[in-house]
């Protein structure tokens, strides 16, 4: 996993509430077989309204997603968190979060960040007034800054670190890469193997 | 304090402790198959990780896998790509797989303990919940997710949190014509679908130490449908003869020390349990599902219950929803209930055993020319034993089909499904709505139980049949 310092990009305002697993990315782009590949599944039922926000030229591109509270709710696939980041959002600031989106973000290298209600409305408002403006997300500081607006943010610690560091669950696994070494060297000899015989 | 056996398989696979971290445990065997296993692969190729130990890994086709024309390219293509993507992710990282038509192929809870993999001690996963089969060797044994099947190809460990330990006791002997699987669902109908919850379960007690290793594994397997994570049996003589001679079990020098290392896989008499169950086995009958989760079950000559007498209001809107999904009306005898389809199989019961008990009661009589029966192997080996012994020429002269090994009808994967309002006697472990086809109704019965309600058309135990002389 890439490790995450600060990030700019053009902030994305998705001013709805809710917004469930389900309509990040539908249940018939779970048959894929893929790690990858999952960014034409992201929104797809809203992107089919010329309308929706990631429709509009001034937002192609965009990459710090804000959207409004309780974001990433119901079923807990891993697949919404790779279509975000298939599609290239880096960041997704809201209110409130679900507990499995948030952990699953933090796993993948998404940087899920809490901030204020207040905050929301005041990065709505700025980004819907002067779409294409750019968002700086400084993880090290917790803050976002976009114009002369400067807001900071909550990632619970352990997640900062993680992706500060880049340290995904296999990686943080390997940390102790000798230990398993070591374990190996005392297995008994009876266990068996899958290997032809 | 003493330790239970599962504490005892965990501590030996600690590679590294640290407050405040789960522990992270080494896997002994990981088997894998078609459904669960892409995105791992595809993990592993995005971060440039390989398999650290292809020598502890095996992949087998099951869930998808037609049981018919086995030699031909898969109709359906979901599935197809799922199977080819398996065999291509094999070739490129090493895994040993066993494909369709492939002597070794079959069920992947069926071809580990045939192949003498699956060993006492050990600890055992594999994407898919029913790996609480291998626990009947007194391994530790759990079903993982995608991202946790990525982990163990690329570390062969797993970052674990503790479980608690329940104690599930069946005193005394099983009756003629009552088997394992009426104990387990006798058991998930008394702790519920949750009541394992966080648990690993112990099954212990005479009726347990009397039963086959066949037998010991259905019981294992079903213990993911009382929620728990796990479900384990100490080893014993039993288990010492299934593992003895098997291809992959030791040999020689490496034979006596790891039976004596097994021989201390039990326990400790001082050892607490967490939770206990008690059930008497000489008061078990065969038993039957007449609702949509395991746990909705009943001894066969009960009725379907009334929902307005439940007292519990989520269990009365549970059984509600149930009854109206299955067609049933409350008293209605639960032996009166007419079935299409009876399915003799899975990793539940799809084993040698299993369709020796089914065949001797199916062994010159024949089934109810309203109904259809799929008799499917777990494995091909299985499917080879039971040809051998002649087993195939009973079924089908019954009027059964005769079907190559996979999950089949279990999960309705493959083309072996029940079509809307169809119902099925099954010996598989989940009567969830849908499971076996969509608006397929589903009674989960013991192997016994399929054969006799094949014969009869309605569900029926043995006890049920005229002898098959008496007649003539």
């Amino acid at each position: 996993m890439e490790a995450f310092r600060s990030h700019t990009g053009v902030g994305i305002p998705l001013r709805r509430s809710n917004v469930d697993t389900d309509q990040i990315i539908p249940a018939v782009y779970l048959k894929r077989i893929t790690r990858t590949g999952f960014e034409d599944g992201l929104f797809a039922a809203w992107r089919k309204d010329p309308s929706f926000i990631l429709n509009q030229p001034a937002f192609a591109g965009g990459s710090v997603l804000v959207a409004g509270p309780d974001f990433g709710t119901g079923s807990s696939r891993e697949h919404a968190v790779w279509a975000l980041m298939d599609y290239g959002i880096k960041v997704v600031l809201s209110p409130r979060f679900a507990d499995i989106f948030r952990g699953n973000s933090s796993k993948a290298g998404l940087v899920a960040g809490q901030i204020s209600q207040d905050d929301a409305e005041l990065l709505f408002k700025l980004l819907e007034n002067e779409p294409g403006t750019e968002v700086t997300v400084d993880l090290e500081a917790r803050t976002a800054t976009a114009g002369t607006l400067v807001i900071s943010f909550d990632i619970d610690d352990y997640a900062r670190w993680r992706l500060l560091e880049g340290w995904d669950d296999i990686s943080l696994t390997l940390r102790h890469a000798e230990r398993i070494d070591e374990f190996e060297t005392t297995r008994p000899s009876f266990l068996p193997t899958t290997t032809a015989r | 304090m003493g330790r239970t056996l599962a504490e005892k398989v965990w501590d030996a696979h600690v590679v590294h402790r640290a407050e405040g971290e789960p522990d992270l445990l080494f896997i002994d065997l990981h088997l894998v198959h078609e459904v669960t296993s892409p995105q791992a692969f595809d993990g592993l190729r995005l971060a440039g990780r390989p398999v650290r130990r292809t020598d502890l890994t095996l992949a087998t086709e099951d869930h998808n896998v037609p049981t018919l024309g086995v030699n031909l390219p898969i109709a359906d293509e979901v599935s197809r790509t799922q199977v080819e993507t398996l065999r291509r992710n094999c070739a490129e990282f090493g895994v040993r797989l066993f494909p369709m038509g492939d002597r070794e192929q079959g069920i992947v809870h069926v071809v580990g303990p045939q192949l003498g993999v699956t060993q006492p001690g050990m600890t055992i996963v594999c994407g898919d919940s029913h790996t609480s089969t291998h626990g009947a060797f007194g391994a530790l044994a759990f079903g993982i997710g995608t991202s946790e099947v990525e982990h163990v190809l690329a570390t062969q460990t797993l970052p674990l949190k503790p479980f608690r330990t329940m104690a599930i006791t069946v005193e005394g002997s099983l009756r003629p014509g009552v088997s394992a699987k009426d104990i387990i669902l006798a058991v998930i109908a008394k702790i519920g679908t949750g009541g394992g919850q966080g648990y690993v379960l112990e099954y212990r007690g005479e009726a347990i130490r009397q039963l086959s290793m066949e037998a010991r594994m259905t019981i294992c397997n079903m213990s993911i449908e009382a929620g728990a994570r796990a479900g384990m049996i100490a080893p014993d003589e039993t288990t010492y003869e299934f593992i003895q001679g098997r291809p992959h079990a030791p040999s020689g020098a490496d034979w006596d020390a790891a039976v004596e290392y097994w021989s201390t896989l039990v326990t400790d008499e001082d050892a607490v349990f967490d939770a206990e169950v008690v059930l008497d086995a000489d008061e078990l009958t065969p038993f039957v599902t007449w609702g949509t989760n395991p746990g909705q079950g009943l001894p066969l000559s009960a009725a379907v219950p009334d929902p307005a007498v439940m007292t519990d209001d989520s269990q009365r809107l549970a059984a509600e929803r149930a009854l109206e999904y299955m067609g049933l009306e409350p008293g209605t005898p639960l032996r009166d209930i007419r079935v299409d389809t009876v399915f003799l199989g899975s990793c539940t019961n799809g084993r040698i055993e299993d369709l020796r008990a089914a065949a001797d009661i199916l062994r010159g009589r024949q089934i109810d020319p309203g109904l259809r029966m799929l008799v499917v192997p777990g494995s091909m080996r299985v499917k080879e034993q039971a040809e051998a012994e002649g087993l195939d020429a009973v079924f089908t002269a019954a009027g059964a089909e005769w079907r190559s090994a996979g999950c089949s009808m279990c999960l309705g994967m493959n083309p072996d499904q029940l079509a809307p309002g169809e119902r099925s006697a099954s010996t598989s472990n989940r009567n969830f709505e849908g499971r076996q086809g969509k608006g397929g109704r589903t009674h989960l019965v013991s192997p016994v139980v399929a054969a006799a309600t094949a014969l009869r058309g309605t569900l029926s135990s043995p006890d049920d049949l005229v002898p098959a002389t008496a007649g003539r």
